[in-house]
Formats: structure tokens, sequence, C-alpha cells
């Protein structure tokens, strides 16, 4: 059975290592808290143009430790409300890596498919299989897939709607 | 194959005798805390699910440290809201004025040995100074901490650091953090424990342990710890038979053991970019500065005070130079004032702000306009940290004060000496 929630592909934007979350949303904007203010200062420490140009649906491709620093869930979220859905990387900061599932986006370890990924690529991911296809190389690249309850944030748009099923769950029974 | 402390105290909580790394486990948490930063999120969460209620108010505390006294008008009423959340579900709130979370937290006595603590600030990590396994979450996990009073983790591995040898004059905590984040870098630890271990941890307070717990979390680290000894048990006011207190196994299964021997340690700096750039001061001596500052949770405790004040005595701050200070607990500048620390800044020249994050992030205080070069004890140093285009040193508390006086970075030794000095 084809799984539509855990399947996306779009444009990817491609950053380098240790991109930290004052990169992703510097301190500045840190009490802003709505979705449109966050968007549009997305990734303002290293790339100013970056809120204009990205589109919905573009994935964002790192290499090593993406989401270093500050546990700041402003990040994660600015990407979320720039369209992204998708952060690939050879590997992440852990509280980043949880925030991005917590809110909904799949954060995929995949170091063989952004050794090889360009910016401007098309990628499509299918989380539930664990598979990346570059489509602009016609290539297939593997990854671990995340356990079944985070596969469920994903399905059901993050851990406040899941913990939502739960609790409904709960006063059924 | 025996336990670590992390893999016993999860072991304990979930109630089997052994768990593994890589191994998910769901534990119930004893202290949540949330700060000013991320409590705006964590409440706007909360708020989608209607019927939610605290799980333990008693075990929750706010605390507003960030953007504190209320730097603008949004975090005013980011404060106004925190405090009526507190008030309508019974947490507890530490107010402005107060100081920055881990070392207030420290003060009031709350992190204690074997406990789970998780707070909105990654680097909650600091907290593992008093054996307990204190990590960082974002804002939307916490929403769940608070109506579950549970998280899940992934059992990590433990990589133990032995520290040992004597430190010199002139070379402090702070410096041993920085050669330390130096051999790991910032990402080698990602996901792991540091247990910190060796005869060094006697010659250092509590604090100056937090000064290097709190900048474990800048190799990636999930948690950090030191061992539970007498000087812990003194300071907490209590005794072993009261708390529970984990220790490893002789034959608990480390990752990797690392010897560091910080005899001969010249004082270090790390560059700007990341934490973990560190290099011997000499490397950079002579690097012009417009600020100088003591600030964050891991550089403005009360010995930091007081060893910028043994440089700054009979001294004066370089005219060039802002030097900024950011106590990081009302404590700390009640003691400074009490002992004539305060004074001796003051006569300097030194600028004392309320305690809180202030600088450490350009939170409305000490920020730098582009191409300004700081030299600073705060936590991290990356891009844009303190304000777009600035340059951050980090250092220790002697090399900023040392530094303030020079107005470019330097050597604190060449200040040191007589009666003055006492690490
Ligand atoms: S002082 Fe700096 S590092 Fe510490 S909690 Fe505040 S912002 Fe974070």
């Amino acid at each position: 059975m084809t799984d539509n929630q855990c399947i996306f592909s779009g444009r990817v934007w491609k950053f380098g290592d240790n991109i930290s979350t004052d990169h992703i949303l510097p301190s500045r904007f840190m009490t802003q808290v709505e979705p449109h203010e966050l968007a549009m200062n997305c990734m303002a420490g290293c790339d100013p143009e970056f809120s204009r140009k990205v589109q919905p649906g573009d994935v964002l491709v790192a290499g090593d430790n993406i989401g270093y620093g500050s546990s700041r869930e402003q990040a994660p979220q600015a990407l979320k409300h720039s369209g992204i859905r998708v952060v690939i990387a050879k590997s992440f900061a852990r509280i980043f890596y949880r925030n991005c599932f917590n809110i909904g986006i799949s954060a995929i370890v995949c170091p063989a498919y952004v050794q090889e990924a360009c910016e401007g690529d098309l990628v499509e991911v299918n989380l539930t299989e664990g598979v990346i296809l570059n489509k602009s190389l016609s290539k297939t690249y593997h990854f671990t897939k995340p356990p079944e309850f985070m596969l469920d944030y994903i399905r059901l748009g993050g851990l406040i709607p899941y913990l939502e099923k739960q609790m409904n769950k709960e006063c059924k029974d | 194959m025996g336990l670590t402390v992390t893999e016993k105290i999860l072991a304990d909580r979930v109630k089997k005798n052994v768990v593994k790394p890589g191994e998910i486990v769901e534990v119930p948490v004893d202290v949540a805390f949330i700060h000013d930063n991320n409590g705006p999120i964590a409440l706007q969460q909360f708020a989608k699910l209607p019927q939610a209620k605290v799980w333990a108010p008693e075990k929750v505390y706010f605390v507003l440290d960030h953007h504190s006294p209320s730097t603008t008008f949004r975090a005013a009423q980011h404060h106004r809201n925190i405090r009526d959340f507190a008030k309508q579900f019974g947490c507890h709130i530490i107010d402005v004025g107060r100081g920055v979370s881990h070392p207030v937290l420290a003060e009031e006595g709350i992190p204690r040995p074997g406990k789970i603590i998780v707070g909105t600030d990654s680097h909650t990590v600091g907290l593992g100074a008093f054996g307990c396994l204190a990590t960082g979450i974002g804002s939307t996990e916490m929403t769940a901490v608070l109506t579950t009073g549970r998280i899940w983790m992934r059992v990590p591995e433990t990589v133990k650091v032995i520290l040992k040898g004597k430190l010199s004059m002139g070379v402090c905590a702070k410096d041993v953090a920085l050669l330390v984040l130096k051999h790991f870098g910032p990402s080698f630890l990602n996901y792991m424990t540091i247990e910190f271990d060796g005869p060094l941890l006697q010659d250092l307070s509590i604090e100056e342990r937090m000064t290097i717990t709190i900048m474990g979390l800048e190799m990636g680290v999930k948690n950090a710890l030191m061992p539970v000894d007498n000087k812990l048990i003194h300071k907490l006011h209590t005794s072993r038979e009261k708390e529970s207190i984990y220790t490893a196994d002789p034959d608990a299964n480390y990752a990797s053991t690392i010897h560091f021997d910080v005899s001969g340690l010249a004082p270090m700096v790390a560059t700007p970019g990341l934490p973990t750039n560190g290099i011997q001061i000499e490397g950079v001596e002579g690097t012009e500065i417009h600020q100088a500052t003591l600030g964050s949770c891991s550089g403005a405790f009360y010995h930091d005070l007081k060893q910028a004040a043994g440089i700054l005595k009979d001294r004066k701050v370089n005219p060039k130079v802002r030097f900024i200070i950011v106590p990081n607990t009302s404590h700390v500048i009640s003691e400074a004032a009490h002992t004539g620390v305060l004074q001796t800044l003051l006569d300097a020249g030194a600028i004392i702000s309320s305690p809180s994050c202030g600088t450490c992030a350009g939170y409305e205080v000490g920020c730098l306009a582009p191409g300004e070069v700081c030299i600073s004890t705060t936590t991290r140093n990356m891009d844009g940290r303190m304000g777009a285009g600035g340059k951050i040193y980090l250092a220790s508390a002697l090399t900023v004060a040392a530094s303030a006086v020079a107005g470019y970075i330097t050597d604190p030794r060449q200040y040191l000496g007589g009666d003055s000095f006492d690490r």
C-alpha cells in the first residue's frame, strides 16, 4: 500500500556543514512567533534572499550537523512556514532533529545522497520505504526509516495532533 | 557488561536491569523548565489541546531570562502570557531580575542526583554537574511533557573524559572546556553522553564544573555528567543517603575514554565561527577588540567576576573598549557587592547589566555593529550571534578582563601575580 502522506517531491536547496539554528533563525527574531514573520526571516543568518526564493514543497539539503546550537524551535518552524517539508542531511544536531519531527518535518540522514545532490535538483523521498530518488541523476539512495511513532507524527502533522489523538482515545476508553 | 551512569538512571526509570545504547525508552520527567525564548511557542501549542492540564505543576518552572527585564514591547507581552499561564496552572515562576535558568535552578537546589530534568534550553545539559540526567528539548516537545509528564529518549552511547593535572596560574575552567571542545569538534558527540571524571574535578567548584558541562553541549551531547562527590553533597546541604546516587560499573561500556592532562595548558581562545575553534592564546594575541563581555550561564558566575576584578584592580578598561558584565544570577551580584568585587569592576569602568542571557545572543544588550569584534566568556560565537557582521572570540574571564584593559586580545598571565590573584 502506498502511503502518500509519506512521499514528498520537490526542488533542492543545498547548504554546507554546521548550519546552526542561529543561521536558520537569528536570535534577533526570537520574539517573533507568527508563521509569516518566521517564514520571512528563514535562513536570514546565511542567505538573506532565501525567504524570497523558496517555494512550498522545496527540500532542504545540508551537510553535517544541521541545526547545531540553540534549541530554538523557531528555526524548524521558519522552515516549515516557508513550505519545507523535508530536510536531508549528512547528520543532525539532536534537538533540531526531534524538533523537525515534532512539528511535522521529515528529517532524513543520508550522506550518500547529500554528497551527490546539487542545488536545483529534483528529488523524491519515500519515508516509509526509506528511499530517496535523485530525479536529476535518476539515482536512488537508501536510508534508515524512522520508528513507526515518528512516521505517525508526519502522517498527522506533528506531535500535537498525535497527542490530541491519544487524548481522545483515552477519553473514549 | 556493566552500565554507565546514564544507562543506570534510564534503566531504573523503566524498571529494567539493563538498557542498551540505541534502544528507545519512555521515561517520567522529574523537573521541567521553560524560558521566555521558547515559552511562547510552547504556550501556543498547549492552547491547541483544549482539554489539556499540566501533569504536575509543582515540577514545572518558568524562567524569564532571555529578554529580561522585558527588553521590547513584544517580550513584555510574552512575559505577561507566561505569568498568566503559570498562575492559571499553579506552576513556579522565576521572574525577571533573578537570572539565567541553569545557574538560578542550581542556586535553588532544584537539580538533584539521579533525576531526569528537561528544559527548553539546549544548555540544560549543564545541570549534569549535579549528577542528574539533564537535557534540552524544543517547545512542542515541552508541550507534550507538560501534558503527559513523560518523554522518549534514545539511550545514548557514553564517552568518558578524564581530567587530570593542575591548572597553572591564569588558566581556568573555561580554558579546560575550550580544550575539550577543540578535541571533539561540533558534532562528534551528537546524541551521546559525556561522563567527566578525574582528579582535576576536586580542584573545581560546582560552578566551575557547570562552566564545563554547559559548554559540553557545543559538542552535540545529549547530556553531560559530573560525579556526585562530597563537595556536591555539601553544596546541596544533603547527605548521600538522602539522594539517588548512581556510579558507573567498573566494566561499564564506554564508546571511548579520553584523558586530558591540563598541566601546562595555556589560556585558550575559540576563534569566530564555532565554539570548538579553540587555539592557544598566542595565536590571536594583538587582535583589536571593540567590546569585552562577561556573560551567560557558563561565563558569569561569581568566580568569573572575581577573576575579572583580580585583573582590573587598580587598572582601567581601555577607553576604546566597552566592558559589559551581565552576571548570571542576582545572587552573583549580591555576593560581588558584599565582597567589594563589584566596586572594583565599576571603578575600572565596567558596565553592569541586570542578570539575564543579555549579551550572550545579543538579546538587546551588548550587541555588535557589523565589523565589530568582541571577546566574551559566553557560550557561542557563530556568525551573527551578537548582531550581523560582528565577530566573537570566546575565552575565560581572566583573558576577557585582560583584553578589556589592553584594547586587544592578550594573555592574562602578564597581569597576574601578587595577592590580587586567586583562581
Ligand atoms: S546565557 Fe546564553 S547560552 Fe545560557 S541560556 Fe542564555 S542564551 Fe542560552
